[in-house]
């Protein structure tokens, strides 16, 4: 498997005047050429924010406290705006959570993604037009949407535009954020299908953040578990739905209410604030498992089956 | 049969939409069409009622809640309805039927601390003879949810979380003790892994307090969880209804059906078989019929009937009911 993304020790902080929320607090992953790489967390966790860090779109007060994004061999924290605009789109493309919502509501469809499209690479009023009607029917939307206005479409139909802009300009690497609340669970299912097709038909690379862990497990390659601004688990998603390590991790797959599944309990206790993060394991004041060592020192990543990684103590010793 | 808790008799509600001051107003919706369904009174049961977007099933919670009023149609609580309610025994009919919102965000004034809240409650209900009485019930109630009254008591509503929250209006529930309760979307803000914390609430409310629930939402998989007996909503009208591990486990509609198998699995060794074709997912036309079955624009099985006729709501089975016409024949 090839590496095309590598994000290492990212922190992504916001200031404020009780100090700094230390939202992304030390990430380190890597995403392969051609996989559906699932970022999972619930609120808080700093899952938008870690998308934040990764597309370098952080606005204060919010800023890059450290680390590396490495795309195609470049650091994208370094590089200089110019350059970055130009990788934007036409390799990398983002899905904003909520985007639906950002299409400007005087404007018709193709326009917007003609403009879209010019944007970011020079060529022929034809040629845009062309590329924007064969990603509207990639994402199964007939061409009268072109000649449509946003009021005029569902939120579906909506969704698949915006997919269809990123797609557009055929990029190696869709990073979705939420692309699937506040959608109805028939057209979810429609949209999630649609993200598997771009890695399978289109061979693109697709990062999908979510709290929803059912839509990772339909579409995900490999899955990694985020708590408290730090990433817990790692691992294919077979191995991390069947054999969860971290505990958190298996609180949260049998919290999920699902048909059929007569056994379902809850984490108790509350998320901690990113202001004042528990000291070693961000997760020792919900964990039934919590020893001294817990409490104090935080745990590494350790590979504890073959790209299976776990940060928790009590997988100290297999390492 | 005994007089029911609750009774829905052929609610309709339309609202008229577009036209400054309702003066150019053309255009009507029926968010609720003629929908029918009873709450027993003699024993305690969670009812699920479910739908997408757009289903009238917030319209319908605010309408039992005297929030809005129905067009036609009666609402009916303990055999007397629910405006006759409001106009005579106000206090009374909201001390029996309380509300549970879907944004723990919105419903608490950022001004006033948390306690604020529940002193208004004890007050207004006149459940405590004494101030000391009154506190010591806060903090039993607050102990029962899991919130330790000595950290959140005295906070203001923007320092908690949205679970602290929600489970705030837990504790209103306890200290009122109502017999019914309408929660509407209760837990689609709050996180996976406090989900089942708060849906194990009610059932306890349901087994401890004998608090019957009419649980709103979209998710039939906390649904299947919660509820005795569900009731599935299309565009304005009852579908189908029935106990709830029939109606998970033999759909009848098309449309639960269709619900049913779109629903994700958190199993990736189970994942959707066969991809859903994206051109037919969404149509022009308003996916809502005109006239007709309301489902018949997405429905694999429409005949020309399906888009003349609605077809009437009918019990197919003992105790199952379903609107369609593949089990009128």
């Amino acid at each position: 498997m090839k590496s095309l993304l590598q994000v290492k020790d990212l922190k992504v902080y916001y200031k404020s005047i009780w100090g700094d929320f230390k939202s992304v607090d030390g990430v380190t992953f890597e995403v392969y050429e051609n996989e559906v790489f699932g970022i999972a967390g619930e609120s808080g966790c700093g899952k938008s924010s870690l998308v934040d860090g990764i597309l370098r779109l952080v606005a204060p007060p919010g800023y890059i406290a450290g680390g590396e994004v490495i795309f195609e061999g470049v650091d994208l924290l370094k590089i200089p705006e110019k350059e970055l605009r130009r990788i934007r789109w036409t390799k990398l493309a983002y899905i904003p959570q909520g985007a639906m919502n950002s299409l400007n509501p005087v404007i018709r469809i193709e326009e917007q993604i003609i403009d879209a499209i010019l944007d970011h690479k020079q060529m022929s009023k034809r040629k845009s037009r062309q590329l924007a009607l064969s990603a509207l029917k990639s994402v199964g939307l007939p061409v009268e949407v072109m000649q449509m206005y946003p009021h005029e479409l569902s939120g579906g139909m909506k969704q698949r535009v915006i997919i269809a802009m990123a797609i557009a300009l055929k990029p190696r690497l869709v990073v979705a954020d939420e692309p699937t609340t506040a959608l109805d669970v028939v057209i979810q299912r429609g949209i999630l299908q649609l993200l598997r097709r771009l890695k399978e038909d289109y061979g693109m690379t697709v990062i999908m953040v979510s709290h929803d862990m059912a839509a990772h497990a339909q579409v995900a390659d490999r899955i990694a578990i985020m708590y408290a601004g730090k990433i817990v688990e790692i691992g294919f998603v077979y191995d991390v739905f069947e054999d969860p390590l971290h505990p958190y991790t298996k609180g949260l797959i049998s919290a999920i209410p699902s048909i059929g599944r007569k056994y379902v309990k809850g984490i108790p206790g509350l998320p901690p604030s990113p202001l004042n993060w528990p000291a070693g394991c961000r997760f020792h004041p919900r964990c039934t498992y919590a020893t001294d060592v817990c409490r104090s020192v935080e745990p590494p990543m350790r590979e504890v089956s073959p790209g299976h990684f776990v940060s928790c103590h009590l997988y100290g010793e297999k390492a | 049969m005994s007089i029911p808790l609750l009774e829905l008799r052929n609610i309709t509600k339309v609202f008229r939409i577009g036209g400054g001051l309702g003066l150019f107003s053309t255009r009507t919706i029926k968010a609720v069409d003629s929908v029918s369904f009873t709450m027993p009174a003699d024993k305690p049961v969670i009812v699920a009622l479910v739908g997408e977007s757009g289903s009238g099933k917030t319209t319908i919670a605010r309408m039992i809640l005297g929030l809005l009023k129905p067009t036609s149609g009666d609402i009916l609580y303990r055999g007397r309805s629910v405006s006759q309610w409001l106009k005579e025994n106000r206090l009374e009919y909201y001390k029996e039927v309380q509300p549970i919102f879907q944004d723990p965000y919105s419903i608490y004034n950022p001004f006033y601390r948390i306690d604020r809240v529940l002193k208004m409650t004890i007050r207004k209900f006149k459940l405590a003879s004494s101030e000391q009485e009154a506190e010591k019930m806060i903090v039993e109630a607050m102990r029962e949810v899991g919130l330790r009254p000595e950290d959140l008591l005295g906070r203001y509503p923007h320092q908690l979380s949205g679970g602290e929250r929600q489970r705030f209006m837990l504790v209103r529930i306890l200290l009122i003790k109502p017999r019914l309760i309408v929660a509407d979307e209760p837990v689609s803000m709050i996180d996976v892994s406090l989900r089942a914390i708060f849906l194990d609430h009610l059932l306890s409310l349901r087994d401890k307090l004998g608090t019957s629930c009419l649980y709103i939402t979209h998710d039939l998989n906390t649904a299947s969880y919660v509820a005795d007996s569900i009731i599935v909503l299309c565009h304005g009208r009852v579908v189908e209804d029935g106990s709830a591990n029939e109606v998970i486990s033999d759909p009848l509609h098309p449309y639960t059906k269709l619900l049913l198998t779109s629903l994700p699995v958190p199993d990736p060794r189970q994942r959707w078989g066969e991809e859903i074709d994206l051109s037919t997912l969404e149509t022009f036309e308003k996916i809502k019929a005109e006239k007709g079955c309301v489902f018949h624009a997405r429905c694999p099985y429409a005949t020309d009937e399906c888009r003349e006729r609605a077809p009437p709501l009918i019990e197919a089975k003992p105790g199952r009911r379903v609107a369609c016409f593949l089990y009128t024949s």
